[in-house]
């Protein structure tokens, strides 16, 4: 009960302070907003990358061709080396004559030339088509694989998705640090906003020490007014979390470039991202009154 | 029965001033004492030992069963519940009432609001300021400032009450007022009290216990002592 009641009049003096510091809080509240925007484009932008190349990986697979020399017991053991390679994550066969099936049911054009491909005279390939674990070791995979007997030839997209899948990497990398550091520095901000509060409330904390109120219930008004800025300062981000993304994906209709870059579908991701930015902006407002306090105060 | 208890305590300052010097006192449940020196003696240093505002560099001090030299930052708190402290500034909440002020004290100790509301009248009363609960500080005089903080200083029933120079910014009429209180206090509730002054007319007319310090050292204690020119 004690513990309650003093926590309701934390909450009554953080609701005082922020509106008695008025000014004070509007300036935290402000750069708070344009901090976690721009937090918000990061994670946006951020898991939107991560989003590309999980679609490239779904779709990447290694093609791998046999030779006409391949006896079905070359096939087997070429199947063994795939499969005991540590990166390949499932594989599937398809001998030249189910290729030929294929081809055969998709089209009757193909039905009456392919009839006459019979045995070492057909130009189809008994083939694996492979999908690996780690993408971004797709070349070392395929080269080894080449290296098989019987492998005459390995197709996997390489040049364009080596590229593609680094320069993904590298924004997703980038995009961390700038959430990272816009954090950091919302931390310092709130700090010193803070200080500038406790600056002008020393009297009353003076008193309260005497008094014999403990550390707890001096710092918790304050580290609650942290938390109340950066609530209030995540409404406008979040407002424009839900609507801009929302635009964006529309106006781009759901991909960038090409199909295969597909923008995240804006339900539930919206919802989710404004949940993240809102514990961001709370959390950062009370680390950084936290901070304030202790080194203010030192207690 | 003492509630005080210092043992060759010693107050050495970073600046290399030696404020106190082995210094060693015990005083009794329910006494009134009287610390009085010239500037720089050392009898502000003391009554902020005695409230763990200041620590020791040497020596003992025991309030209340407390261990005040050895108490950590984090638990001052605990030794400040058990006392009450009045300054010659008074330290009002401007901005707040008389009551609001002198409630502020069990506020944010956690007390129940009925409990407040009890207890903070009964503590003006005593000091003879329940009609102007409603006032705010710049609209009482020096004198009933005064009296708002001792209200404050014994809201919580304080075994101790520590002043500093509680009557240096009044009048001596103003300050035998305050003096009538603080008698009345000590001798109602039981309060011990620790004046720091250097009233002469105050300390020779109230004939009570007194500590006389000069340069840090202690240099008389009588228990119906006078002011000792010595200082």
């Amino acid at each position: 009960m004690k513990l309650f009641r003093m926590l309701k009049r934390s909450i009554r003096d953080a609701f005082k302070s922020a509106i008695r510091n008025f000014s004070l809080s509007l300036a935290s509240i402000s750069c708070i907003t344009i901090t976690l925007i721009i937090v918000a484009i990061a994670i946006m932008a951020s898991l939107n990358v991560q989003n590309f190349t999980k679609v490239i990986e779904k779709d990447l697979t290694i093609v791998v061709f046999l030779d006409n020399e391949a006896t079905p017991e070359d096939a087997e053991l070429v199947k063994k080396e795939i499969k005991n390679n540590s990166n390949v994550e499932s594989y599937t066969f398809k001998s030249k004559d189910e290729v030929k099936k294929q081809m055969q049911e998709e089209s009757d054009v193909f039905n009456t030339v392919l009839d006459g491909w019979e045995g070492k005279e057909s130009p189809l390939k008994d083939t694996f088509q492979v999908k690996v674990k780690k993408v971004e070791d797709i070349a070392k995979t395929a080269n080894k694989i080449k290296g098989i007997e019987h492998v005459s030839v390995v197709r996997y997209g390489e040049g364009m998705v080596d590229k593609m899948v680094s320069a993904f990497s590298s924004i997703e990398k980038a995009t961390y640090i700038v959430v990272i550091a816009l954090v950091v520095v919302t931390v310092f901000l709130i700090i010193n906003t803070i200080k500038l509060t406790i600056s002008a409330r020393r009297r009353e904390i003076s008193i309260m020490r005497l008094v014999g109120a403990s550390n707890f219930t001096i710092k918790t008004p304050f580290i609650i007014e942290g938390m109340i800025l950066g609530l209030f300062g995540s409404i406008v981000p979040v407002i424009f979390t839900t609507y801009g993304y929302l635009a964006f994906y529309n106006h781009f209709d759901g991909h960038l470039f090409s199909d295969l870059i597909r923008l995240i579908k804006p339900e539930p991701f919206i919802y989710n991202t404004s949940v993240v930015v809102v514990i961001i902006g709370i959390l950062v407002g009370m680390v950084g009154s936290a901070g304030a306090v202790r080194k203010y105060l030192k207690i | 029965m003492d509630l005080i208890n210092l043992k060759n305590v010693e107050k050495k300052y970073k600046n290399g001033v030696t404020a106190i010097y082995d210094l060693s006192i015990s005083l009794k449940k329910g006494s009134f004492t009287f610390v009085i020196g010239g500037s720089g003696s050392g009898k502000s240093t003391l009554i902020k030992m005695l409230y763990r505002e200041e620590k020791p560099t040497k020596g003992q001090i025991n309030v209340g069963g407390l261990n005040v030299a050895k108490l950590r930052n984090k638990k001052v708190y605990k030794l400040r519940r058990k006392l009450g402290i009045v300054f010659q500034d008074y330290r009002l909440l401007p901005k707040q009432t008389v009551y609001e002020n002198v409630a502020f004290a069990m506020e944010v100790i956690g007390a129940k609001k009925d409990v407040i509301r009890k207890k903070v009248l009964r503590a003006l009363e005593e000091v003879g300021l329940k009609n102007k609960i409603h006032n705010y500080p710049d609209q009482l005089s020096g004198g009933e400032q005064q009296r708002v903080a001792i209200a404050r200083a014994i809201v919580n029933d304080p075994k101790l009450l520590l002043c500093d120079e509680p009557t240096g910014n009044l009048d001596p009429e103003r300050s035998m007022e305050i003096m009538k209180v603080l008698e009345d206090i000590n001798k109602s509730r039981g309060t011990t009290i620790i004046m720091a002054t250097h009233d002469k007319d105050i300390v020779n007319r109230m004939k009570k216990q007194v500590i006389t310090l000069k340069d840090g050292h202690l240099v008389e204690f009588k228990k119906k002592g006078v002011y000792n020119e010595i200082v």
